[in-house]
């Protein structure tokens, strides 16, 4: 944040919350992204939007950590890979329709957290950071080495399948109805969460821990929940993902990866609802601009990284936030 | 029985002492590291770009200056440190007051730009750095095995490096006063120190060291663009596993892991690259503040 | 808002996002010009393979259309090339949206199995043309053969019974495998083995090092030295056999001439890069040498200078040969017929034999494999070379009907035209 912490900051004027806990420049937001998600298929390109959506999940799933639980994780490329290539493999290896190969996906990215998350919350700050970020990279390894992987093959020729045994998802505007779905669903399971008693505790630790404690809260076993919520639902981006490009590969589980969804965040808005979803539409979109300009990739985003950290702290949202004073 | 097992050990010397080697270089990277991080308490995440850079600036030298080898080995480190200084003064130091998560994000985005930089510009399948021929006077032979000398060259230079830093930083007074500056940066400011101009330097002199391993890495590892990336997050571990602020701790666990690598690289190869993140988490879950940290 | 050092960060930050606005890829419907022929190029432009395909492959490939004379029959080709960074997810991207977005109807090179089998499953799915010529995997013409795509240049079984074939002659008995981590390895690992195996000899272990990314392979050559083979198999290429040949001359593995190093799969340009006095006296099977006969001589007068002022590989070669082909194919069944069916298009090819500068004369196999000679050579002493580029001396050929897997010994399920 601007001030120079990870808190997402008091809202400059108190906020009754309306409907499903958004307030009302929220919910207008909210209605916004809705509407943008319903018709953009029909002028953009599908997978290219399809591709956003997943990121812009995994994106949220990685602010829940830091922007209310004040963790950053630099290793979460370890739960979106592992969950495309479990997805992946359920789907092609066991045939498992959709339905039960994605939320599998989720299921192994939160098995991993849960773990991952005990053994780096026992360090805070950078050092929790570090571990995670270290964490990662054992998961890269393992997927360099076990067989199922494919190693540097990946997983290729994944099928779709079909959902419910009655859509059939190989059809890019179908599959990505199905990703509409999932993400508008899972942004809003963040912002219930957030919302909830749970997130009212976590607000709490983060603004407060030594208080926290005081008041008898168990703070390590909120943090950890915390932790193994984003690592499944970042689990389910990954699952998704491996289905609509069919193939799961050794670059979801790179570091490179981990920083990606930390720029997206950063860029978008650390703590914002609605900031790691603008933040994954710009980088994809860059990301597709400049391929055919090889490493300026790279390049921009670290300039981006680096004028966000140095002056541009809150993010596009955060700043419109700024501007209007609101909360978004 | 006893032959086989003998035999066998002969046979694993080679690969364990080529593990020294990679130690070598974990302990010079993770001593800049540790100085920079127990001074400025910021993660240089780019100090495996800084690394790269230092081998790029020697094959740049060789190859556009016809510099050699002795003389990048003084050069590069002074100009990539100097190219240190510069992002400190312009950027790192803004971060100081604020959460030193910060640092980490700056520093990670000046690794990006470094890489793409140099991706651009040379591709990224590596450029070779002919081994000076003068260290064919070190080489080693045991029985069937061969060591180059440049390899027993590396080992000796990071040995002696890292024991004249660390030297440096406990036995003079420079030392003292950095060590001084760590820990009351007010207090010893208040005493007519400068310690931003410490601080500054202190940064430049780390990303010197980084500098220093690349080039003393350019004739191995040939020279492309990420070999940095391939060190440094293993050098995070190491860094962890000895403590975060400790230089003797940094050093030793270099070596130290180093070794464990080559030794698994013999019975259990494919397991070389993970051993030291399992080691890293056997450590935290007994000793949280690292092996010679300070908790 | 004053003018101060934040806001002119910001606004930076801003407009470096602003590209971002022009990034999303609109869905016009692109007016498919009827009589346009859309080609890409895709392989390792930034990697260890750039100099053996890259942008030189492009270049073959343009000439092949310029010499195809399909520009007198009102066909007008577009070439475009990309990056696949040896990477198969980005490569399945490119190709995904070149062919729904862009119109490609061809896709050429594709070097890195990997890679290469991500852009065959694509591509047979959308019906189009696939000429793939830098890929090593048997595979592509095994397993995994397609109606749509046409394996040319070489492959591993090519290379295990000539190079392997080779060395097993010369007495070595007992291997040992450095094998790069990912589908071409594997196969050529497999495809040696098996020869080796079949010719009495025994594998008596494998490594596997990460790819892409190692350049140290000082532990690898370590353990295959204590195994004690005769022969250590280099089933890697490009890049990688160049460090493995040079450490291995680094720590004098072959001293003594008790072990031999075996390149499985080594280019006129690793060649090159070694330099000869690290290189001579290595055994390898190449398709195509510049140096070979005056068509290829030719041929490699016509293509002018390389990128990288590299001498044109016969990865390079095989993207002309296919190319110019295709254009044959092209002009007999018309360009509407070829653009509305890649299948179509790559049976009109197989019903025609191939004759091209730089492979001779040859035909293609209904399962996609394309059969030329094979050659064998001998890196020469610096001693016996005139000067660059001239590196090899022909030790022996194997005709088109042997070179290649017997079409039987594959496990390609296709339906036999």
């Amino acid at each position: 944040m601007a001030d120079g912490t990870f808190t997402a900051g008091a809202a400059p004027r108190v906020e009754s919350p309306g409907f499903f806990g958004f307030t009302l420049p929220q919910g207008i937001a909210f209605l916004v992204m809705v509407a943008f998600v319903l018709v953009s298929p029909f002028f953009l390109y599908p997978v290219f939007l399809a591709k956003v959506l997943c990121f812009a999940l995994f994106a949220c799933a990685f602010n829940l950590l830091i922007g209310y639980a004040g963790l950053l994780s630099f290793g979460h490329a370890a739960y979106f890979g592992m969950g495309a290539y479990v997805t992946g493999y359920a789907a092609k290896s066991w045939g498992l329709p959709p339905e039960v190969a994605i939320p599998l996906g989720g299921l192994v990215g939160a098995a991993l957290g849960l773990p991952f998350g005990w053994l780096a919350i026992r360090r805070a700050g950078i050092y929790f950071a570090m571990i995670t970020l270290a964490m990662a990279q054992m998961v890269y390894f393992f997927a360099l080495q076990a067989p199922f992987t494919g190693g540097e093959d990946g997983i290729q020729s994944i099928p779709r399948g079909t959902l419910f045994g009655m859509f059939d998802l190989t059809a890019d505007l179908t599959m990505y109805w199905l990703v509409a779905g999932i993400f508008l669903g899972g942004f809003l399971l963040i912002h219930r969460i957030v919302h909830s008693p749970f997130g009212q505790v976590l607000k709490a630790i983060r603004e407060n821990e030594p208080r926290s404690i005081s008041l008898g809260y168990r703070v390590e076993n909120y943090k950890l929940l915390a932790f193994v919520l984003s690592a499944g639902l970042a689990g389910i981006a990954g699952g998704t993902k491996a289905l609509v490009f069919n193939i799961a590969t050794l670059t979801d589980v790179r570091w490179e990866m981990s920083g990606e969804v930390v720029l997206m965040s950063l860029v978008g808005g650390l703590g914002t609802i609605f900031g790691p979803v603008i933040g994954a539409g710009v980088i994809i979109a860059m990301q597709n601009y400049l391929a055919q300009f090889g490493s300026w990739v790279l390049v921009i985003q670290g300039v981006i990284f680096i004028a966000c950290v140095l002056a541009f702290r809150r993010g596009v949202v955060g700043e419109i936030g700024n501007l209007l004073k609101v909360k978004l | 029985m006893i032959e086989t097992i003998l035999f066998e050990l002969e046979l694993a010397l080679p690969q364990v002492v080529l593990g020294l080697v990679n130690g070598a270089f974990y302990a010079l990277l993770s001593l800049g590291l540790a100085i920079i991080f127990g001074m400025l308490n910021v993660i240089n995440f780019s100090h495996g770009a800084q690394f790269m850079m230092g081998a790029f600036v020697a094959w740049m030298l060789l190859n556009w200056l016809g510099i050699g080898y002795w003389g990048a080995l003084v050069l590069a480190p002074l100009l990539v440190g100097a190219f240190g200084i510069v992002i400190e003064k312009t950027m790192i130091s803004r971060l100081y007051k604020l959460d030193h998560l910060y640092g980490l994000l700056l520093t990670f985005g000046c690794a990006l730009v470094i890489e793409g930089v140099f991706r651009n510009e040379f591709g990224s399948s590596g450029l070779r750095y002919a081994t000076p021929p003068e260290f064919k006077l070190l080489d080693l032979e045991f029985g069937d095995f061969f060591l180059p000398g440049y390899r027993v060259w590396v080992v000796m230079v990071a040995l002696v490096t890292c024991l004249g830093t660390w030297l440096v930083i406990e036995k003079t007074k420079i030392g003292s006063y950095l060590r001084a500056a760590t820990e009351k940066p007010q207090l010893v400011q208040a005493f007519g120190i400068n310690v931003p101009r410490m601080m500054t330097l202190t940064y430049g002199a780390g990303v010197a060291l980084a500098a220093f391993a690349g080039v003393l890495a350019a004739p191995i590892y040939s020279v492309h663009p990420g070999m940095g990336a391939n060190f440094i997050i293993t050098v995070f571990a190491v860094v962890v596993i000895g403590g975060m602020g400790s230089i003797l701790g940094a050093v030793v666990t270099g070596f130290m892991l180093g070794l464990v690598q080559g030794v698994t690289d013999v019975f259990w190869s494919e397991a070389s690259a993970t051993v030291v993140f399992v080691i890293m988490a056997i450590v935290l879950l007994t000793r949280p503040a690292g092996l010679f940290g300070r908790a | 808002m004053s003018l101060d050092r934040r806001t002119l960060i910001k606004g930076a930050a801003v407009a470096s996002l602003l590209p971002a606005l022009g990034a999303a890829p609109f869905r016009s419907a692109r007016a498919q010009a009827a009589n346009t022929i859309r080609i890409g190029v895709l392989n390792d432009q930034s990697g260890l393979y750039r100099d053996l395909s890259g942008p030189g492959s492009t270049q073959a490939v343009r000439l092949a259309v310029q010499e195809s004379g399909i520009a007198q029959r009102g066909v007008t080709v577009e070439v475009v090339q990309a990056d696949h960074q040896n990477r198969p997810d980005v490569g399945s991207t490119v190709v995904r949206q070149w062919i729904d977005r862009d119109g490609i109807d061809v896709v050429v090179d594709v070097p890195t199995s990997s890679v290469a089998l991500a852009v065959n499953t694509l591509v047979r799915e959308r019906n189009k043309v696939y000429l793939n010529s830098g890929a090593a995997t048997s595979d592509l013409t095994g397993s995994a053969c397609s109606p749509n795509t046409i394996h040319w240049t070489y492959d591993t079984w090519m290379l295990a019974q000539s190079t392997g074939g080779a060395m097993v002659r010369a007495g070595g008995k007992s291997w040992f495998f450095i094998t790069a981590d990912y589908a071409f390895g594997h196969a050529l690992e497999r495809d040696t083995s098996n020869f080796v195996r079949s010719q009495g000899g025994e594998i008596l272990g494998a490594v596997r090092t990460p790819f892409p990314g190692t350049t140290d392979f000082s532990s690898f050559l370590q353990q295959a030295q204590r195994s004690r083979a005769q022969v250590i198999g280099l089933a890697n290429a490009g890049g990688d056999t160049i460090n493995s040949i040079k450490q291995a001359s680094e720590f004098r593995i072959t001293r003594g001439g008790r072990t031999k190093l075996a390149g499985l799969l080594v280019f006129v340009t690793d060649v090159h890069a070694l330099g000869l006095e690290v290189a001579q006296g290595l055994v390898l099977s190449e398709t195509f040498y510049w140096d070979l006969n005056d068509k290829t001589r030719a041929l490699t007068q016509r293509l002018g200078a390389m990128p990288g002022g590299v001498r044109p590989s016969m990865v390079q070669a095989g993207c002309y040969a296919s190319v110019l082909h295709y254009m044959k194919a092209v002009g007999d069944m018309g360009v509407a017929a070829a653009k509305a069916s890649g299948i179509e298009a790559v049976t009109r090819m197989k019903a025609m034999p191939t004759s091209d500068d730089a492979f001779g004369e040859g035909t293609i196999r209904a399962d996609g494999r394309k059969l030329h000679p094979c050659y064998l050579f001998e890196v020469k002493q610096p001693s016996e070379s005139s000067g660059a580029w001239d590196y090899y001396k022909l030790l022996g050929t194997t005709d088109a009907a042997n070179a290649f897997r017997p079409i039987t010994d594959g496990a390609c399920t296709m339906p036999r035209a």
